[in-house]
Order: structure tokens, then C-alpha cells, then sequence
């Protein structure tokens, strides 16, 4: 059977791609070597439209709107340029009511495009440009250590790494954030308080690495304005000793960390990076594999979740505790602990 | 379309949803048509390889390892038709229901009237309405236009006007519609289907075709007020989510090439064949049709020909779950649970499913657990479906129209440890009335075999003579106000052999008359107190039942069914009810 694999890596080289959410400039070009905060591409985002009824507001059939029409699609126009006039003794003006650009006329009306911010589209790692997509984004080729984790709030930021943790089944205490704490990227536990957060956002923290998390704070999560990731779910969990050893170990780095929402539909899992030089690269994670003993797995569901093991034989069809039937493995997990767990429950490390 | 067996085609049919895909091998076994066998496997789109050709290459590769007969070459490729050595097969069909739901813009002219067509429609596929449009809008038009435009809907479904009446109003917000799809970014715009007054068909596609991604002109799903003809649409429809599907995951293409064009959604296959087993039962049975599937809880209702199919994703099994406490509250989901478990364990599993839709309960608690969810998910499924439901067929106080048979799939019923369990999530989540069958679709055949009747006629009707259906129980179900503890009905089970098994059951109680399967008997039933057994208040009468490994269930636990409040009394009372039923 295919396995789902997760990649908590020491070293590797991987391939990401940056998307804006619309077209619009790619700044950085193919072989360039850009760092975690560069701009790679940019664009407008937020626009407005503002629909003004000509025919109406100067009280004309639409046949006859055409010449009243004084600009045209794509022209740029600010705040109070004539837009529409109608003739004759009582004769109106339409003005612009916002700086814009007219996208659309037809029908009796003009559409002005208004507003919108730039969305700056950062690296997020350092490494070479490979490509880019379009007008939508770029793709980054880069080595280092990688630890995906299973939720993020969609932000992203860069950052030295520090960490909060005594263990891997911590609780993340509020009161350890302080201070000197300021700008950088935290390694906590399971988060069970909302203090954490705001805590976290009075500092100015630069993103939360979290084993796991209570589902009441997702919402809080979400809108934090700094990266969340969480590790390895939702209710308390410990960290999987892997992802514990290799963060751990890199303390006091600077680390990226992509808080993706994860998405099935198009495989994104949210990620901390490691950036690592090194003389040669490294492999690329491998993308499939199937289940076969010796492997390396993590539970991921409510029973023994977040524990590590090795698959020791696989059974088919076998009958699980509760009764059902189902694709399993005979695994040994780290403490020595044999269990038979459900195929559908273990992700191979990879 | 073969309507003989002349032909004897062998059919692969393809079913990808959004955690299983599952290929099922069809063939005429001494003059009938059989399934040969079924073979399944993860569905790859969301594995890293993206590609869900791969997940039905693994799901043929399954079939053909379980059934010996080679059904594509060393390469992995299917072999259509039949080769002259007799490998490959003849042809394929296909459903699907991966994918996150199609965000839907629903426009009609009158909130009460065309806009519910225009959403009932919506309701038909997999789709999450994000805006709606109607004459009665408060909004100021470009309010209207940035709001469609931020929402950026995949799929706008139009309905208005009656047929030779006013245009001018529907022109209005079409202009609109096609206002805010031009100023979408050329890539995102959305595909758009027209049923409304037909004298407005050549000028909707004059201002919509060359801005809709893709523009399908249907007959009008109400043409006169009091007259409402979906079917067309929902066909229209049907296509049209799988175009959108298509544009989504290219694959898709290879897919229906194989197919030779005959793919459709699971929702609708599932619906067609609901349609078809209403007429073939008999007498215009009215027919129900449930699928618990992670991507949606679809509900097909037949009432004789008119069908109302309802797709309902935010009651999917698996990352809609995370969404599920938006609908209900934890303690409507652990007032199911035959044990005492804290409410944040139910939390935390409801959210890391949500992550993990492929995983199975591993343990007893996790079992209750799900379990748990399936029977509010399904209560809340069947109060949405009896709502949406046109008041003819509604009953008094809002419980289940009386359907026979209830058809049930989805991997969580039928994978499911006990015949005992799949039972009771039935009955509690649904609560059927009066007299039915429910009859367990144990190999989610249901959506496959209404796709493959596109092809061939025969086959789904053989195929389910054959067993692939299996009974799960005939379930007499009293609605009473008595009160707790009186007797309500009095029934006598007359076997064929003339043993016979008298009962009185009391209000609150669930009772099984054992009927082995293969079996027929006579079922007398004499309500008292004026209790409805399915006859009329107070009627009594005798029906021929069929048996099965639960017998004749008589659920007299009432309708609604209410839970005591006090946890210790309930946990008793649903260990006691799991007990009743085997466990």
C-alpha cells in the first residue's frame, strides 16, 4: 500500500515553489540567488471597483451614452477627472470619485478599478531561483534540514530559532516567554492557553514552532500576525522524538518557517527549514514509497500519537482491537512497546 | 446500450472519492451479470505524486491481485477492450468525488421561488454557496460586484423568470454576474449554468459565452410557479462538475478517455440509481439513499421519479470535520457515546480527523467515538434533506418521510466491526418511521452501478438481484406520545413454518424477533394507545418481512428519539440498546 510520507530530514535539498495568490511581477530571475526576506515577485491584491451608473446618473437612454463617455478602457484617471458629460442647457458631469483605472465600460456604465496594496512575495529560504511560473511566482532550490509539521496559519518568516522546551511532551508555559525573547522564532510544546499567544504577540515574536495544540485556539492561531506551526496535531501530544532531536539541536540558527495551511488538494504541509551550507548536494526527500517492514513511522492518530516506530511485519486484513478489519503493521515502537496499528494511521519518515 | 446479454460486456467501474478509490470488476457469470470483485487503494491525489491515475492504476492492481484476471499490461496500462487471449476488459466507467467543494454563486430572481431551484440545484453536487444574487439584494451593485469577485466562485448556477414571462429583471442581474466574471483574472472564471425563462437563452449566451469559462443552457427548472423540473439540469450539471473537476485535476481527462466519456459524480450516479430503484421496487416506492463518505454525506430521496438529491460537505466524514461544531455541540455528539469519555477527547479527535481523514479508530474508544459522529452527522444530514424536502412529502413534526427501503454506504457503515453497530448508527442517526427495510450497500456499489447503467442497462439490475445489496434488518419503528414504559404495539411473527413469536413492546424499548436470513414471515402489528406502526394512528395490519442476521428490529424508543439527560442513565441505556443488537 502507498504510504504517506514526512519529511523530518537533517540535511536534504528541496524544491519549493512560491505563489502569490494573482498575477503580477516576478522580481527575481532564474539562477539568482536570493535569502529568506527578498522580494522574488509582486502584486496588487484588495482592488476595488467602484461601478458608476452613467445612463442613470445622467438620466439618458443607453443608446445614446456612448459619446457621452469620456474615457476609456485602461486609462488611468484620478480623483475628480471627468469621466462622463451629457450636453445641452441642462447639461451633468460625472467625475471621478477615487483615483483608479477604468477596466470596463458598456451597458451605460463605467467600472473604475480603485485601491488594492501590494503583496510583496518573499523567498521564505535562501537559495537559487530554478523558474518561474508565470506571473504568479518563482521556484527555489535550497539545502538544508526540513521538519513538516501538520497545520500552519499561513504566515511565514525567518528567523533565529529558540527554544522553550525541557522535553518532548512539554506543556508550553506562558511565563517562559520573555524578554529576551524578542524577534526570534520559538520552539514551545502543546499550547493550552491563550496566554501563549498573547504573550507572543506582545513581543513581537517572529513565528511559534508547537508540538500541538488545543482546537479552542485555532481561531487565535489563525490570526496571530506571525507564523504558527504545529507539529504534530490537534489535543495534547508529544513531539516525535526525531522532530524533538533534530530542532533541538539546532538552536540558535536561523531557521524558516512556512506556516502553509496545509492543503490534500495540492500536497502543501507547513515547514521549518534549516538552512545548511554545504560542498555537495544533497539527495532530494524521497516523494513515494509503500509500507514495508523496517520502516520508520509515526502514529498519527489519537491512540500512541506522535510516538515513533519500526514496522515489523505487515498484516493484512488483520482484526484490531475494536473489532475491525483493516490493512496493519505489527510495529515496535521506541520504548519496546509491540502494537498493531491500522496502515491508515502511520506516516513513513522519510 | 446493450439491453441483452448478447453483447456480455465486462465492466470496469472506477469510483475515486476522496480517500479511496476503489476499481470493481463486473462480468456475466452463467447467463447473470456478478461482481467479480473489488480492489481499492489511498487515493493519490493528495499524495505527493498529485496524480489520481496512479490510485486507480493501484486499485486495478488490487482487483486484479484478489481476482486473477489481468486487466492492464506490464506497463500499467488498461487494457480496453478485451484482448483475444481474454485479459482486459470491455469497458469502464467512472464516478468521483474528490475535491474540496465548488464555490457556488446561486442567482435567481425571487428569493422564495427561483432562487431555492438555483440552490436546490447547487445542493445536487458538490458544491459551498458563497454568495447569492436575487431582485430582493439590498447591496449596491458594486457591493454585489466586489463581493463576487473576492469570492471568485468556481460555478454560478442562474435560475429565474417562468417561461414566457418578464425578462427585464433576470437581464439585470445576468448583467451583473457577467459584469463581475469579466473582472475576474481571465483563468479564474467561472463556469456557468442557465435555467431559467427559455426565451432568455440567446441572449444569455450573447453576454455570458465569451466571460463564463464555460456556459451550458439547460431547460428551465421552473417554468411555471407551480411546477419545478430539476432533472435536466442536475444532468447539465453533472457534466459541468466534472469539467470543473477536470480543470482541477487534468488527470481527469485520462480518465474519462478510458471511460469513453462516461464519468460522473458519485452524488449523481448515486441519485440516478436511487431514481431507477424507486420504479423497479414497485409502486412508486419512495426510496432513500444515504452515502457517509469524508467528502460529503449525500442524501438521495426518490418519490416515485422525482428525485432530491442533496450533497451535503459540511457533514463529510473527513476534513469537514473540523467545521462539524459550527452545526452542532460536543455535547449533541457525546450524548451518542456508550461510555464516558471527556468531551476534549471528542474535540481533539474531530480536528486531528480532520487532518487525517484516511485513518480508522484504532482503538474501543476511538470506535465509539466515530460512531458517535456518524449518528449526529447523519441526524443533522436527514433534518437538512426533510427540510429542503417539499412540504407534500414532509410529516408532522419534522421526522423521516416514510421511505422503505433506506439503502445505506459509506466505509464507516460498512466497514463498521458488527452488524449490530452499522444498525444502530441507522436508526439513531436517521430515525426511520413506520415500516422499512435497511439495506447495507457493503461494497459502495451504488454510485458505480448508476454510472454503469449509462452503458449498460442490465447490468445494475443483475447485479443487485444477485445480493450485491445485502438486508440488514426490517425495522418496524412506532411513533407514540406515549409514555415511557407503556406498551405501544403488540406484534406475532408467523415464520413459514408455521412457528410464530408473540411480543409486546413497550414505549422506550428496542426489540429484535429473530428471522434468520433467507427467510420469509408474516409480521401482524396491533398498535395501542393509538400508536402509528406505519399504518395510521391506531391501525393495525400485517405485512410480509424479510429475515436476516438481526431479524425484525421493532424500535420503539420514539420518534424523535430523546436521550436522558443524566449521562450515567444514558451511557446504560445505549450500552443496553448495543446489547439488544449484539454489541
Amino acid at each position: 500500500m502507498l504510504a504517506p510520507l514526512i519529511h523530518i530530514l537533517p540535511l536534504a535539498t528541496v524544491t519549493r515553489t512560491r505563489l502569490m495568490p494573482v498575477e503580477g511581477k516576478i522580481i527575481a530571475g532564474v539562477g539568482q540567488k536570493v535569502n529568506p526576506t527578498d522580494t522574488v515577485a509582486e502584486a496588487i491584491v484588495g482592488r476595488k471597483h467602484l461601478v458608476i451608473d452613467v445612463a442613470q446618473k445622467l438620466d439618458i437612454p443607453q443608446r445614446e451614452i456612448l459619446k457621452c463617455i469620456k474615457v476609456k478602457k485602461g486609462q488611468s484617471v484620478a480623483k475628480n477627472d471627468l469621466l462622463a458629460e451629457s450636453k445641452g442647457l441642462f447639461g451633468k458631469e460625472i467625475v471621478a470619485p477615487a483615483n483608479g483605472t477604468v477596466v470596463a465600460t458598456g451597458s451605460g456604465k463605467i467600472v473604475l478599478e480603485t485601491g488594492g496594496a501590494v503583496f510583496e512575495l518573499r523567498a521564505g529560504i535562501p537559495g537559487v531561483v530554478t523558474q518561474t511560473i508565470g506571473l504568479r511566482g518563482v521556484v527555489i532550490r535550497a539545502t538544508g534540514g526540513v521538519i513538516q509539521g501538520v497545520w500552519g496559519n499561513g504566515k511565514l518568516d525567518y528567523g533565529t530559532m529558540q527554544s522553550l522546551m525541557e522535553g518532548p511532551e512539554d506543556l508550553f508555559e506562558p511565563a517562559r516567554i520573555d524578554v529576551s525573547l524578542r524577534g526570534t522564532i520559538l520552539l514551545g510544546g502543546h499550547v493550552e492557553s491563550q496566554k501563549v499567544f498573547q504573550n507572543a504577540a506582545e513581543l513581537a515574536v517572529r513565528g511559534l514552532i508547537i508540538t500541538s495544540l488545543n482546537p479552542a485556539l485555532l481561531q487565535i492561531a489563525s490570526q496571530m500576525p506571525f507564523p504558527v506551526l504545529v507539529l504534530e496535531g490537534f489535543g495534547r501530544r508529544p513531539m516525535n522524538a526525531n522532530a524533538y532531536k533534530l530542532l533541538s539541536t539546532n538552536i540558535k540558527r536561523d531557521v524558516s518557517l512556512n506556516a502553509e495551511t496545509p492543503n490534500r488538494q495540492n500536497n502543501a504541509r507547513p515547514e521549518v527549514f534549516i538552512p545548511l551550507p554545504v560542498s555537495q548536494e544533497p539527495p532530494e526527500p524521497r516523494e513515494a514509497e509503500t509500507f514495508a517492514p523496517g520502516q520508520l513511522v509515526r502514529v498519527v492518530f489519537l491512540s500512541k500519537p506522535g510516538r515513533l516506530g519500526t514496522i515489523l511485519q505487515l498484516r493484512p486484513m488483520a482484526s484490531l482491537p475494536n473489532g475491525i478489519k483493516t490493512n496493519a503493521a505489527e510495529v515496535r515502537l521506541e520504548n519496546g512497546e509491540q502494537i498493531l496499528a491500522p496502515l491508515t494511521n502511520l506516516e513513513v519518515l522519510g | 446500450m446493450p439491453a441483452s446479454l448478447i453483447d456480455g460486456n465486462s465492466l470496469l467501474a472506477v469510483d475515486v472519492g476522496s480517500v479511496t478509490t476503489r476499481a470493481a470488476y463486473f462480468d456475466v457469470v452463467e447467463g447473470q451479470y456478478r461482481l467479480i470483485g473489488m480492489g481499492h487503494c489511498p487515493t493519490t491525489n493528495y499524495s505527493a505524486m498529485r496524480n489520481l491515475v496512479l490510485g486507480v492504476q493501484l486499485a486495478v492492481e488490487n482487483l486484479q491481485s484478489l481476482t486473477g484476471k489481468q486487466l492492464m499490461d506490464d506497463d500499467g496500462r488498461l487494457l480496453i477492450p478485451s484482448q483475444p487471449d481474454g485479459s482486459g476488459v470491455d469497458a469502464m466507467v467512472t464516478t468521483f468525488s474528490v475535491g474540496a467543494p465548488i464555490k457556488t454563486l446561486v442567482v435567481g430572481l425571487l428569493p422564495e421561488i427561483s432562487l431555492k431551484s438555483a440552490e436546490k440545484l447547487a445542493h445536487a453536487t458538490y458544491a459551498r454557496i458563497v454568495d447569492s444574487l436575487s431582485l430582493n439584494d439590498p447591496r449596491r451593485l458594486d457591493e454585489q460586484v466586489n463581493t463576487i469577485v473576492r469570492y471568485s466562485p468556481e460555478l454560478v448556477l442562474i435560475a429565474g423568470g417562468l417561461d414566457g414571462g418578464a425578462s427585464y429583471s433576470i437581464k439585470n442581474i445576468i448583467e451583473t454576474v457577467g459584469l463581475s466574471a469579466y473582472l475576474m483574472p481571465e483563468e479564474q472564471r467561472p463556469a456557468m449554468l442557465y435555467a431559467g425563462n427559455r426565451a432568455l437563452a440567446d441572449s444569455i449566451k450573447t453576454t455570458l459565452s465569451k466571460i463564463a469559462s464555460e456556459l451550458v443552457i439547460c431547460p428551465n427548472v421552473r417554468p411555471a410557479l407551480e411546477v419545478e423540473t430539476p432533472g435536466p439540469a442536475q444532468r447539465q450539471l453533472a457534466n459541468l462538475t466534472t469539467n470543473i473537476r477536470q480543470r482541477q485535476m487534468p488527470e481527469l481527462e485520462e480518465l474519462r478517455t478510458l471511460s469513453g466519456g462516461v464519468i460522473l459524480p458519485s452524488a449523481y450516479a448515486q441519485g440516478r440509481m436511487v431514481r431507477f430503484l424507486s420504479s423497479y421496487y414497485g409502486g412508486n416506492k419512495y426510496v432513500l439513499s444515504v452515502d457517509v463518505g469524508a467528502s460529503a454525506i449525500s442524501l438521495a430521496a426518490s418519490f416515485g421519479e422525482d428525485l432530491h438529491l442533496n450533497v451535503l460537505p459540511h457533514f463529510g466524514l473527513g476534513e469537514p470535520l473540523s467545521g462539524l461544531l459550527k452545526h452542532t455541540t460536543l455535547d449533541e455528539i457525546a450524548r451518542w457515546l456508550p461510555v464516558e469519555i471527556p468531551l476534549e477527547t471528542v474535540r481533539d479527535y474531530l480536528y486531528q480527523k480532520s487532518l487525517y481523514p484516511q485513518c480508522v479508530p484504532a482503538t474501543h474508544e476511538e470506535l465509539f467515538i466515530e460512531q458517535a459522529i456518524v449518528r449526529q452527522s447523519l441526524l443533522l444530514s436527514a433534518q437538512t434533506m426533510i427540510q429542503r424536502l417539499p412540504g407534500r412529502y414532509r410529516k408532522p413534526g419534522g421526522l423521516l418521510p416514510s421511505f422503505e427501503p433506506i439503502l445505506a454506504g459509506g466505509a464507516v457503515l460498512t466497514h463498521a466491526p458488527s452488524l449490530g453497530q452499522k444498525l444502530l448508527m441507522l436508526l439513531d442517526g436517521l430515525q426511520p418511521v413506520g415500516i422499512t427495510t435497511l439495506v447495507l450497500d457493503h461494497n459502495n456499489l451504488l454510485a458505480m452501478l448508476g454510472v454503469a447503467a449509462e452503458v449498460n442497462s442490465l447490468l445494475p439490475v443483475q447485479v443487485m438481484d444477485a445480493g450485491a445489496l445485502a438486508y440488514l434488518a426490517t425495522i418496524i419503528a412506532p411513533v407514540s406520545d406515549a409514555a415511557y414504559g407503556t406498551p405501544i404495539v403488540r406484534a406475532k411473527l408467523i415464520r413459514e413454518d408455521g412457528t410464530t413469536m408473540t411480543s409486546e413492546v413497550n414505549m422506550g424499548n428496542l426489540q429484535i424477533l429473530p428471522l434468520d436470513s433467507g427467510q420469509t414471515a408474516r409480521l401482524e402489528l396491533r398498535p395501542l394507545r393509538n400508536a402509528d406502526v406505519g399504518l395510521g394512528p391506531g391501525r393495525a395490519g400485517a405485512v410480509e418481512v424479510i429475515g436476516s442476521s438481526l431479524g425484525v428490529v421493532i424500535d420503539a424508543r420514539g420518534r424523535p428519539l430523546r436521550l436522558p439527560p443524566n449521562t450515567g442513565e444514558r451511557v446504560k441505556l445505549l450500552k443496553k440498546w448495543l446489547k439488544t443488537v449484539g454489541g
